[in-house]
């Protein structure tokens, strides 16, 4: 057993000490292409894997049990650093959970739902760009990944001229938006899905679609069927990829999605190449719903957060203006809001897959308990499967095609 | 470096610049710099941005490199737990002489906004930082300013660097 006062790794059903023609070796925790702090033990035959160990916990920063401690509106900035390539929808995923224990869901602005929509679709379209990049790089496309990260930085810069920040927005609020877009934003963003939508054919798919490398060192490669994608609970495009129409944006529809207009991309192909087509394929539909989201936006009325003075602070005006709503934002901020007591649990449908926080609420301004269901936990988990009977070489494209982030694993 | 202009296209100009050898040291190793990429977290992202195309880290002649043997600037670049400082230190000791170290971020720096059980506060408990670098995560920019300041910093530095061995070893 592991004596607790000593931090030496240890691991369960595993003996490195064997006589036969087997060999284990140690992947990772520092590895360029293990996406974060992967370690993999890995036993192989040859060059076949015979057994994969996932071993997870190296940036387990104890997101979970800080939360415990602190108030709600402090909590969301923590929520960016989960899943880092895609921070608005963190935040969103949040946000919405703790806005339905409330239950001022449905009194979110309009204008502000806008705005939420549209910076989860640039943080998706973001976040597979990066996949894309990193997955191109560890197969052996450097030229993609310099494309795909020029076309991220445009991106970014978007969010940056919104929320000031490139990496960690925080820009999405439980009950809102803190601020409106910038003049011209709409524009910019037009401009830019434009290129994002000519970047993806022109460069990503005329780079890989017929490659040959790519194709042999994707297709067959990762197969997850039915049965596996089923029994390990993956989401999102892993999900997809195997052949299910699930996407939680039209199976529970959350913020605009009801009245968007957008399909959900499947493949039956089940292997990474599959899932490669499905991610240029919702870059695409991405694409289209902020192009539908640019003259709703225009169309809505100005006001950014939710009007419901028991949890929500005033507007500035109002701060400035009304006794009363001074005295109200000054306990918000120094005590925080007190929900009602419940429980409640949200699923999002984050770049990853089915983003979930659970949250415990004993009507303290804290809450009791607040469990983070993150996608890449259980892409990870089916690691150990998956990795089984391919190749050492292999490793590294399923690793990539699974879109993993450590930060939303260990939490 | 060349304390002496030397017109070569004159008849007498002589084909020879004078310096010292810590300067042409230093002078080689400031402008090879190559790193070991240390992304543990959120800042490893803006790490690869460095690297990427619009930062474009190679033009300071700073090359990411996946082995310690081959690297001798180390950024680590997001959060340190305690479940993997182990493995920094590991990787550091393999680092050949002259190395240095980068700490990018807050959470690196000081722990940052994870004051918990789990994270190790400052990696500087575990490695001896030559650069903190703040910012949660810090801007590509700021890297580049921050191996700007390596750089300078290896300039004075003498080029035989036993002298300073004594300082940094500790723990």
């Amino acid at each position: 057993m592991q004596q607790t006062n000593r931090l030496r790794p240890f691991f369960e059903n595993l003996t490195f000490d064997r006589d036969d023609n087997h060999m284990v070796i140690n992947f990772g925790p520092q590895h360029p292409s293990a996406h974060g702090q992967l370690r993999l033990i890995l036993e192989l035959d040859g060059e076949e894997v015979v057994k994969a160990n996932p071993d997870i916990g190296y940036l387990h920063r104890g997101m979970e049990k800080m939360a415990e401690n602190m108030i709600y509106n402090e909590f969301l900035p923590t929520t960016d650093r989960m899943d880092y390539i895609a921070s608005s929808s963190n935040n969103y995923g949040f946000a919405l959970a703790v806005e339905k224990l409330l239950g001022i869901e449905d009194k979110v602005p309009r204008r502000a739902k806008v705005i939420r929509t549209m910076l989860l679709e640039l943080n998706r379209i973001i976040s597979h760009q990066f996949w894309l990049a990193t997955h191109a790089l560890d197969v052996g496309a450097m030229s993609v990944f310099l494309y795909a990260f020029r076309e991220r930085e445009w991106g970014l810069d978007l969010i940056e001229d919104y929320c000031g920040a490139r990496l960690t927005h925080s820009a999405i609020r439980i009950g809102g938006v803190p601020l409106d877009l910038p003049e011209g934003w709409t524009d910019n963003l037009a401009k830019y899905l434009d290129k994002v939508e000519r970047a993806v054919k022109e460069d990503y798919e005329a780079l890989l679609d017929e490659n040959r490398i790519w194709k042999m060192r994707l297709e067959n490669v990762g197969i997850i069927d039915k049965e596996m994608a089923r029994s390990w609970a993956v989401s999102g495009i892993m999900l997809r990829g195997s052949g299910f129409e699930w996407d939680l944006r039209k199976e529970m529809p959350y913020e605009l999605y009801e009245e968007l207009d957008f399909d959900i991309p499947i493949s039956d192909k089940m292997d990474s190449y599959g899932r490669y087509k499905l991610y240029m394929e919702e870059i695409r539909q991405s694409v289209r719903i902020l192009r539908q989201l640019i003259p709703m936006y225009h169309e809505s009325e100005p006001q950014l957060m939710a009007n419901v003075p028991q949890y929500i602070s005033p507007t500035k005006e109002e701060q400035m203006t009304q006794n009363y709503s001074l005295m109200q934002h000054f306990v918000l901020v120094t005590q925080g809001m007190r929900p009602p007591v419940g429980e409640v649990y949200v699923a999002t449908e984050s770049p990853k897959g089915e983003l979930g926080f659970y949250i415990n609420s004993q009507g303290e301004p804290y809450p009791y308990r607040l469990k983070i269901r993150a996608p890449s936990f259980f892409h990870t988990g089916i690691l150990q499967d998956l990795l089984v009977g391919c190749q050492l070489a292999d490793v590294v494209t399923i690793i990539g095609s699974t879109n993993i982030v450590f930060g939303e694993v260990d939490r | 470096m060349a304390q002496h202009q030397v017109n070569y296209g004159q008849d007498a100009g002589l084909p020879v610049a004078l310096t010292t050898i810590d300067k042409i040291v230093n002078w080689g190793r400031s402008n090879s710099l190559w790193v070991l990429t240390y992304g543990l977290a959120c800042c490893g992202i803006e790490m690869m941005a460095s690297g990427a195309s619009r930062y474009d880290f190679d033009r300071f002649g700073t090359i990411f490199r996946a082995s310690p043997r081959q690297a001798e600037v180390m950024v680590i670049a997001g959060t340190l737990t305690k479940k993997h400082a182990e493995f920094i230190r590991r990787l550091y000791d393999q680092m050949a002489e002259p190395k240095w170290v980068i700490s990018m971020g807050s959470c690196a720096n000081t722990g940052g906004m994870f004051n918990t059980y789990a994270t190790v506060q400052g990696a500087d408990r575990v490695v001896p930082v030559d650069i903190y670098l703040p910012g949660c995560a810090p801007r590509p920019e700021t890297l580049q300013y921050a191996v700007m300041m390596l750089q300078k910093k290896i300039r004075r530095e003498p080029a035989n660097r036993n002298r300073n061995l004594k300082q940094k070893r500790f723990v």
